[in-house]
């Protein structure tokens, strides 16, 4: 009785998130059909998002938002990334034991900030000094990119470190004792080994990146503007969803459902085709299905 | 349990839940008298015991609410026009006035120093002026030494009420403004920030901007703000008598729900940047309504004070007895 209990449960469980997955799709693409019948395709290169006096109308194009998402996701991987690959790698294989336990417990209470704390200090402390050295309005697409980056660097370096320290100290010494340097150690024992939770982080990291409202809403200027420039304000789709839900009706509440729906999908294409790409021929995670 | 008896059971808790609260009056909308508002309610239930319970989320949001009956009223600061009350079945009367002041962050330049003329307004809003030191400003202001820097202008993210009002003013200068809550800015450097609050901050955070906000805001934050001229050329400093001056200007009438928008006045000493704001009432309640012309009433009696302090201006006499002869012909007092 109580293990046919748990499996169905278990069963359920399992079943459910398939099930919120379709759900939540098929709401979206249902809420979507106004503005997708209006606008179609076009709705992708329209630079505009103008309700008309009566809020009964008007155009609606996601360019702006889905590029400002884009590209600030862009700008934070590029600088994440790296970086969060240097703390993972000192962690594990350079630094003693009493740096890097203060160093691990700083990185994952750095995970912990809720996100509006990261908006407030970036908009307070962060911005001026994006202002200073890059000049612009402070507030802008590359100061959402930095803070974004900011953001997941704590994600990626923990999982990172997590996969790297499953290395198993044979290979690494065994290594060692064919005269490898610390380097080649590192490039062609550990990071192998631990590929697919490097690819992991880099994954959960992105789709954390693609869909933060709060701290970018503080950043990124919220303007519908076309950028010239790296440091012009922009919005992005999480943020023209935050700032304009509670007010739209009709076909712009349509039209940012239907912008809903191309950050489900990009987000679900992004992180399928890196799961299916990078993993599918990954040996280490054969092993452990 | 039946998936009915289940909506039954969902349907008298919620009867219930409504019957426990029925005494304690909703109302959601326009975020600019959110402040007074507060002030009224808190001050109203110590004196009476009755809750009013008002949530400032934005003038759309208000009439999108009344409009589907989820509150008891609705605040808004953009005035329906009499066919689309009709339409919706709402009643609508005033219940304070406000201004919109132009705060800026400018090194060496301080309070009420920065004078801005009609035209400069404009040109700064619609990006014709990219430089502080564009002559159409710096004419107005010999003593000052602007910087050769361009201006940030600072204005809503969400579609607002303060945003109406505002551009209502430009439209007034410039005709081929267009009057909305959230119009497509012009001007070369644009930052958006969500509310009062949240352009409060971007002016404070962004060298060389300029922004507009509510009075109580830069009263509160202590911004900087600008002398603005008035339709009779003067050149004016958002002060309370200089508000209470415009608002005496205002032609209310209850022929058409009391629809006018106030700003641009008459009048030498006049502020030129003011805003009336609204309570709509859906028509078939009349129990409900009384209740809250009760609360108003209550509040243009004893309210003034109160929202004088936080910077609004109370509506004058004439105008707080024309709406109580519409609550008595609509048999809502």
């Amino acid at each position: 009785m109580g293990s046919k209990l748990f499996r169905n449960f278990s069963f359920f469980s399992a079943t459910l998130s398939f099930f919120l997955l379709v759900g939540v799709f098929a709401i979206l693409f249902s809420y979507a059909q106004e503005a997708l019948h209006e606008f179609g395709f076009n709705f992708l290169w329209t630079e505009q998002w103008e309700p008309d006096e009566d809020d009964e109308g008007g155009i609606f194009g996601g360019y702006i938002p889905i590029l400002g998402t884009l590209l600030s996701t862009i700008i934070a991987m590029l600088i994440a990334t790296p970086l969060a690959m240097g703390i993972a790698i000192f962690l594990t294989e350079i630094a003693s034991v009493n740096v890097a336990k203060p160093v691990s417990i700083a990185i994952e209470l750095l995970a912990a900030i809720p996100s509006i704390i990261y908006g407030m200090w970036g908009l307070f402390y962060f911005a001026p000094i994006v202002q200073f050295v890059f000049g612009g309005n402070g507030v802008g697409l590359l100061t959402a990119g930095m803070v974004l980056a900011i953001m997941i660097i704590p994600f990626m370096a923990a999982i990172t470190r997590d996969s790297m320290n499953t290395t198993p100290a044979v290979l690494k010494e065994s290594a060692y004792a064919m005269g490898a340097t610390k380097f080649e150690v590192i490039k062609d024992v550990v990071m192998p080994y631990s590929k697919g939770g490097i690819i992991g982080s880099i994954i959960l990291a992105l789709g954390r990146a693609l869909g933060e409202t709060m701290a970018v809403a503080f950043l990124i200027g919220s303007v519908m503007h076309t950028i010239g420039n790296m440091t012009d304000p922009t919005t992005s789709i999480p943020v023209l969803l935050a700032n304009n839900f509670a007010e739209a009706e009709d076909l712009e509440m349509s039209s940012m459902y239907f912008l809903a729906l191309i950050l489900f999908v990009v987000s679900f294409a992004i992180i399928s085709t890196a799961k299916f790409y990078f993993l599918g021929r990954n040996p280490s995670m054969k092993k452990v299905k | 349990m039946t998936f009915k008896n289940l909506v039954t059971a969902a349907l008298i808790t919620s009867v219930a839940l409504t019957a426990v609260h029925a005494d304690e009056l909703k109302g959601r909308g326009a975020s600019f008298p959110g402040p007074v508002y507060k002030a009224w309610t808190a001050a109203y239930f110590k004196a009476t015991g009755k809750k009013v319970n008002y949530t400032p989320t934005g003038s759309g949001d208000g009439i999108k609410s009344i409009k589907k009956r989820m509150v008891d009223f609705a605040g808004s600061d953009k005035p329906l026009k009499p066919e689309k009350l009709r339409k919706a079945k709402l009643y609508m009367f005033p219940s304070v006035v406000g201004s919109i002041v132009l705060a800026y962050n400018l090194d060496g330049v301080k309070d009420g120093d920065l004078k801005l003329s009609r035209t400069a307004i404009d040109a700064i809003f619609s990006g014709k002026a990219v430089f502080w030191d564009d002559a159409i400003i710096t004419k107005e202001n010999v003593g000052l030494t602007l910087p050769h820097a361009p201006i940030t202008t600072c204005v809503r993210a969400d579609k607002s009420g303060t945003t109406f009002n505002f551009t209502y003013f430009l439209n007034k200068i410039n005709p081929d403004v267009k009057v909305s809550k959230k119009p497509t800015w012009k001007a070369a450097k644009v930052v958006a920030g969500k509310s009062n609050s949240g352009v409060s901050a971007n002016i404070q955070q962004i060298k060389n901007s300029i922004g507009y906000i509510e009075y109580s805001y830069k009263i509160k934050l202590g911004l900087p703000a600008a002398q603005v001229e008035n339709k009779e050329g003067h050149f004016i400093n958002p002060t309370v008598p200089s508000f209470q001056d415009a608002a005496k200007y205002a032609t209310w009438t209850a022929d058409n729900d009391f629809y006018a928008v106030i700003g641009d006045p008459a009048g030498a000493t006049s502020y030129p940047i003011v805003a009336a704001t609204f309570l709509l009432l859906p028509i078939e309640k009349s129990e409900m309504n009384k209740k809250v012309t009760a609360f108003m009433e209550w509040a243009y009696i004893n309210g003034d004070k109160a929202a004088a302090e936080l910077g609004y201006v109370p509506l004058p006499a004439s105008t707080k007895e024309a709406i109580r002869a519409y609550w008595e012909a609509k048999k809502i007092k």
